[in-house]
């Protein structure tokens, strides 16, 4: 298993039958490379002695030092083979980090993406307005009583994406709706006011949303999704 | 190449690919089994070491370009943006400007070992010419990325490298504004030096492909000069000289990380941290250290045009060595007089690095001149004379007998 392995790590070898014997003028065999080889061809003078770099001027001697190292025993060149590789290993990850960090949001998108607040009151009854939190629309909805009611009277079970419009309203601000502006289909902005639910219409595929901001037709698979908002006054809102 | 490699690959997989794209058998004779004189020594590792530079850069430029922005409202805001706010932007923004400078440091390692060694002479002539254009896009890929920061010292080098071609006479004013995109280094300039700088980078990576075939079908030199003339005076290229450049190129990164780390902004100029202002000139302009003494010897001829053509004649005649020099011995070794005609150019080199550091004025100004001629002489004059008046010493039989002694060498 060492053998093997320390000789993935060596990189590419060629184990073919009589490959690495005696090549044609300029290419020296590696002797180190199959276990069990032999003396290396007369008079060559190759490799010297296993990491050990001495300059012998005698090549018989020098040839008994690199044969036989059995498969079975570890060599220290098999450890050195190893610790090498893994802390080769450890090099190529450190120096992974950087680079795929360096793509995520830098510092300044980051401190642009801090919670906004809002402020409520200018907004007239059954208005809806458009702010932007971390780049993404948000539709705020100054629902009317009969929004309100239209948003209530359902089955809830009959939706395509059940859910109750009190599970996305905060209890005692029943006629604030925040949602965010993006059709859950395949992610155009959709337009308010619009579609026979009295919520919204996406123009590119159809979806229907209704007060709630729940899809009722059309391929959007989900409701429009909730940012994290919270109220600070009856007037203000903090999303994010 | 010398016939079909030996390679055989173990698994069907590799097989089937050999037989199809016989890219394996190309990596293997070119970097495994690849017969490499047995003497090199370690200034032979350079040119592993310019690969690694070469691929630090590549990757740092490219992913600094994800975050800069090539227009002269926001160039300089979005270089400080990357050492701010970009995760790790810094370390690579340091990489990459620290990594330059240690990639003219190992070019100009590497090129010096040429001269030494006699590496540019036949058969390698056009492996030496092609290292002489790797220079010069090294050194207009420089200039061009450090244009880039827009600081002033990026905006008045720009202004006085591109004025350099003003002194072509009669069609030089034309040049000049074909090449600012406009009446003066401005927004058009900066978006096309960005452009160009992405670009010749992989034309470098293309003539490093040929330059590295040119190589492998000659062989490499080695310091005797004597080529190899058995088995005996080779070794494969792996593991031998895998490992040796793999050490070096780790001594070579220790380097690189001490700049990094403890003194980023030691070999560039605090007046680049100044937005480029078009109507104001810093006191001194300087050009990064690597690019000194081709600034001192255009600085050192009082005219203009013969300025400039002194400032190109530099290089281009690096291109002619090859021809310039008559002798039949390849390595300085066995030449003790080149030898002291070589380490005086060594010295005029770094002496007229210093000098372009210094205001054009006085005993600066004398010196430069002193080593501009020494410089010229050294091709024109010391080169072609040299190689009939020097008594050589005896060159060694061959590799394995310079490296064992003559009895190593027999058995």
């Amino acid at each position: 298993m060492w053998a093997t392995c320390a000789a993935a790590i060596a990189g590419l070898h060629s184990h073919g039958k009589g490959a690495n014997k005696t090549p044609p003028m300029r290419r020296p065999a590696l002797p180190w490379t199959a276990a069990n080889r032999s003396a290396p061809p007369c008079g060559t003078s190759q490799v010297p002695g296993s990491s050990r770099g001495r300059k012998d001027s005698q090549p018989e001697e020098r040839a008994q030092d690199v044969t036989t190292v059995s498969s079975a025993q570890h060599s220290r060149r098999d450890f050195l083979y190893i610790a090498t590789g893994a802390v080769g290993a450890v090099g190529v990850a450190a120096t992974l980090v950087p680079l795929v960090s360096q793509m995520n949001p830098d510092a300044s998108t980051v401190a642009a993406g801090a919670p906004v607040e809002i402020d409520l009151s200018p907004i007239a009854d059954g208005q809806i307005i458009k702010v932007f939190w971390r780049s993404k629309p948000i539709f705020i909805f100054h629902r009317s009583q009969k929004e309100i009611e239209a948003a209530k009277n359902v089955d809830v079970a009959s939706l395509p994406d059940p859910e109750t419009d009190a599970a996305r309203t905060m209890p005692g601000h029943e006629q604030w709706l925040v949602v965010i502006g993006i059709c859950t289909h395949l992610g155009c902005i959709p337009l308010a006011h619009q579609g026979e639910y009295g919520g919204w219409f996406c123009p590119c595929h159809g979806s229907v949303y209704d007060t709630a901001g729940r899809i009722r037709q059309g391929p959007a698979p989900k409701n429009l999704f909730l940012p994290p908002y919270a109220f600070l006054s009856d007037t203000k809102i903090r999303i994010g | 190449m010398s016939g079909h490699s030996t390679y055989q690959p173990q698994s069907k997989i590799l097989q089937w690919l050999e037989k199809r794209l016989p890219i394996g058998g190309l990596m293997y004779s070119s970097f495994v089994s690849y017969p490499t004189p047995r003497n090199l020594n370690y200034w032979w590792t350079f040119g592993g070491i310019l690969s690694l530079m070469f691929g630090v850069q590549i990757i740092t430029g490219i992913v600094l370009a994800m975050h800069y922005t090539p227009h002269v409202d926001m160039a300089f805001n979005s270089v400080e943006g990357i050492m701010r706010d970009v995760n790790y932007g810094w370390l690579l923004r340091y990489l990459h400007a620290n990594g330059a400078s240690m990639f003219f440091l190992a070019a100009y390692v590497h090129m010096f070992r040429g001269m030494y060694y006699g590496s540019y002479k036949e058969p390698r002539e056009v492996l030496w010419i092609l290292g002489v254009i790797l220079l010069l896009l090294m050194i207009a890929t420089g200039f061009m990325g450090y244009v880039l920061v827009w600081g002033q010292m990026s905006f008045w080098a720009a202004t006085v490298i591109t004025n350099l071609f003003s002194a072509i006479p009669g069609i030089g004013e034309g040049i000049v504004t074909w090449l600012w995109g406009g009446y003066a280094v401005g927004n058009p300039t900066l978006n096309r030096f960005y452009s160009l700088h992405y670009l010749l980078p992989f034309v470098i990576a293309g003539v490093v492909v040929l330059h590295v075939w040119a190589l492998h079908v000659v062989g490499q030199n080695n310091p005797t000069g004597v080529e190899p003339k058995s088995d005996k005076d080779t070794v494969p290229f792996t593991p031998y000289a895998t490992i040796k450049d793999g050490f070096l190129m780790v001594v070579f990164c220790i380097l690189l990380a001490w700049f990094v780390f403890y003194i980023p902004n030691f070999l560039g100029h605090a007046d680049n941290y100044i937005p480029a202002d078009p109507a104001v000139t810093p006191a001194e302009i300087v050009p990064e250290w690597y690019y000194l003494p081709f600034y001192a010897i255009l600085r050192s001829i009082p005219n203009k045009l013969f300025g400039v053509i002194a400032l190109f004649a530099s290089i281009a005649i690096l291109a002619f060595m090859p021809w310039l020099d008559t002798s039949k011995v390849r390595s300085a070794r066995y030449r003790p007089m080149y030898r002291q005609f070589f380490w005086l150019f060594v010295v005029s080199c770094i002496g007229l690095g210093w000098l372009g550091s210094k205001p054009p004025e006085g005993i600066y100004v004398i010196l430069s001149r002193l080593f501009t001629i020494y410089y010229f002489g050294f091709f024109l004059v010391v080169l072609p004379l040299l190689g009939i008046f020097e008594k050589t010493k005896p060159l060694p039989n061959s590799i394995s007998e310079s490296v064992l002694g003559a009895k190593g060498a027999k058995a």
